[in-house]
């Protein structure tokens, strides 16, 4: 069961449509296949002028879609032997953020990223990718852990924000996140990041302070949800729209603004209508960044990764 | 009309102004209500004799009662000069900074001072609320930067005073991208075995917390100074129950081991020299022996504070007194 979204209507339209011609044989001259190649013709126009043209909203819809493929299918497809592990040593497991070792295309590798979660059950079980401070002390474990053995790490962001809640904040939750990005960071290894989906504010940068940092066609990454920048500077989240455009959230802006490296193309009518073929995209480009930052030492990646922020929009400040 | 505009309109006026005086001369407290004299107020350096209520104390007042004789010096810092998102919202944010930087007679939400502070050379990176909410944009990043670098430079304590609503939203992006720079900024100071000292004030919140607010060697907190991540309101909505008492207020994360202390704002000065002093006994017994020699550490001053050089040799000759 495909979930349309509000501006996806005229392909739902067809599709419903190609759903009926199915179940029906070639009446006199009109043979059905023919019908159905031709309304496929249709769904792949109206899919591609809809897509072509997506206010950053819409993206924000689309990044959030259900169907999306999330972190858990991610590690599932490309990374074998994948070994979970779990806890920070200190409080708890955090199932928001799903960390472990494997390998990826060949090479063994440290995977972290934020898994939402794709029925009630699931999504309770990861709090829809909100990360509790155990989360990301479970992600400073992890990346010191490549540190120690020298393998790179890949992580997979896709997060609506940080948990906002009383134990939360009881146990740190600004400090873990403060410490996360310490780590990242601090380390001598190889570090690429792709958001996946959503980058939400400080419970994304937490585990994306990296070498390489990608972003999928439509997901976002901003320093708020549309909705609480919205309740916050118009007082009311109703011009949710406007804040998205006004917060240049998009992979195109990100890239234009020099906070990405490189913007990971999905298939058409995006990643939720292709999931394998999205993953192999996923995979590719992570393949080709660890490529790009192969031959440098840890000294190097170091200092590439904290020139990358110490610079980063100067040139919006006089001198 | 005029015995209206003689007669009535100066009593009017009076009747006004009877409000109006105590309003200047007389300010209620916030926390319990209690009406304290502007003088009395200035002198228990805006803490509520009734109550011990810390209000907000503007930035130029702190920095006044933190050095020696008040004295200190600016550093000037890279200013916003585009506006990178051409953000709008209800406002430009070109209108919102203009705006602010008229009503603050400040070019941004960070001052960055050096000068003596019981006799030792340090560095003081505050953030100013009253200009846009003490939000950090690359302004700000900027500035905590020169502040980390110029403590560096000069071998001084790096004391940071936050106040923050978090990251500047008309920045969008590039406003998150500053956590990570500052994050950068600080650790070059602990890098460097120079202390990094927070005193986190009322409020600090958001991606501020979340970046170089929670990083300090020591933690300080100003009594009742509300410290967090999420905003409560945000959490109320999302849990959609009543906070306990004192949540998110200093003694609170005190409470649970997120700060080392809580200091009273008359106490504050003497605690940073203090603790500066216990914490960097080592590195001044190592200056007698020294480890670099003394042409490489004259190249590494700063230009622009030539006094940095002096303050080292007298710095360290005044500190066993100033204990
Ligand atoms: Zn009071």
């Amino acid at each position: 069961m495909t979930t349309f979204l509000e501006f996806e209507k005229p392909v739902a339209e067809l599709e419903g449509k190609m759903e009926e011609l199915r179940h029906m044989s070639d009446i006199g001259d009109i043979k059905i296949a023919d019908e159905l190649s031709k309304l496929q013709g249709r769904i792949d126009r109206s899919l591609t002028q809809i897509y072509a043209k997506l206010s950053p909203w819409q993206t924000v819809m689309v990044a959030r879609h259900p169907d999306r493929p999330h972190c858990i299918d991610y590690i599932s497809s490309l990374i074998d032997e994948f070994t979970p592990l779990a806890g920070d040593r200190v409080f708890a497991e955090d199932a928001a953020i799903l960390g472990g070792l494997g390998r990826f295309r060949g090479r063994s590798v440290v995977v972290i990223g934020q898994e939402k979660g794709n029925d009630t059950e699931t999504r309770v079980k990861h709090n829809f990718g909100m990360a509790r401070p155990e989360g990301y002390r479970k992600a400073q474990r992890l990346m010191n852990l490549a540190e120690q053995f020298s393998l790179p790490i890949i992580t997979l962001v896709d997060t609506p924000g940080a948990y906002p809640g009383i134990g939360a904040e009881e146990r740190g939750q600004a400090e873990a996140i403060a410490r996360s990005i310490e780590v990242c960071l601090d380390l001598h290894v190889p570090m690429v990041s792709v958001v996946i989906g959503e980058g939400g504010s400080g419970g994304a940068i937490a585990i994306a302070a990296a070498n390489r940092v990608l972003m999928m066609q439509h997901s976002v990454y901003s320093v708020i949800s549309p909705e609480g920048c919205a309740s916050i500077l118009w007082r009311s989240a109703d011009h949710a729209e406007e804040a998205a455009d006004a917060l240049k959230l998009t992979a195109e802006d990100l890239l234009r603004l020099g906070v990405i490296d490189a913007i990971i193309p999905e298939p058409l009518g995006a990643a939720h209508r292709d999931r394998d073929d999205t993953i192999k995209r996923v995979g590719d480009g992570i393949e080709e960044a660890l490529k790009e930052i192969d031959g440098m030492d840890g000294a190097a990646l170091r200092t590439q990764r904290r020139e990358r922020f110490i610079t980063l929009g100067n040139d919006a400040l006089s001198s | 009309m005029n015995w209206l505009t003689n007669y009535v309109r100066p009593k009017i006026r009076a009747l006004v102004e009877k409000n109006d005086v105590p309003d200047n001369l007389w300010h209620q407290c916030p926390s319990c209500e209690q009406m304290i004299f502007h003088r009395e107020l200035e002198a228990s350096l805006r803490v509520c004799g009734h109550c011990g209520h810390h209000m907000r104390l503007p930035a130029k007042e702190r920095l006044e009662l933190l050095f020696d004789d008040g004295e200190y010096q600016t550093v000037e810092l890279p200013k916003l000069t585009a506006d990178p998102l051409k953000f709008r919202d209800r406002k430009r944010y070109t209108d919102r900074l203009k705006e602010s930087r008229a009503s603050t007679g400040e070019e941004d939400a960070m001052i960055v001072a050096h000068g003596e502070m019981g006799g030792r050379n340090v560095v003081v990176a505050i953030m100013n609320f009253a200009f846009m909410g003490g939000s950090m944009g690359l302004a700000l990043g900027k500035a905590l930067l020169t502040a980390a670098r110029l403590a560096v430079l000069q071998e001084a304590p790096l004391i940071c005073f936050t106040s923050s609503g978090g990251a500047r939203m008309q920045e969008g992006i590039l406003s998150l991208m500053q956590m990570p720079r500052t994050i950068i900024a600080v650790d070059e100071v602990k890098e460097a075995h120079l202390p990094y000292i927070t005193v986190l004030t009322d409020p600090t919140t958001g991606g501020v917390t979340a970046s170089f607010a929670m990083l300090g060697d020591i933690a300080i907190a100003e009594p009742g100074a509300v410290i967090g991540f999420a905003g409560a309101r945000v959490i109320e909505e999302t849990i959609r129950e009543k906070l306990p008492e004192g949540f998110q207020r200093a003694e609170y994360l005190l409470e649970h081991g997120m700060i080392d202390r809580v200091v009273h704002r008359r106490q504050l000065r003497d605690e940073l020299i203090r603790i500066s002093n216990l914490l960097l006994e080592s590195r001044a017994a190592a200056d007698v022996v020294p480890l670099i020699s003394d042409s490489s550490k004259k190249n590494k001053k700063n230009p622009e504070t030539p006094e940095a050089s002096n303050d080292k040799e007298s710095g360290s000759e005044e500190r066993p007194a100033a204990e």
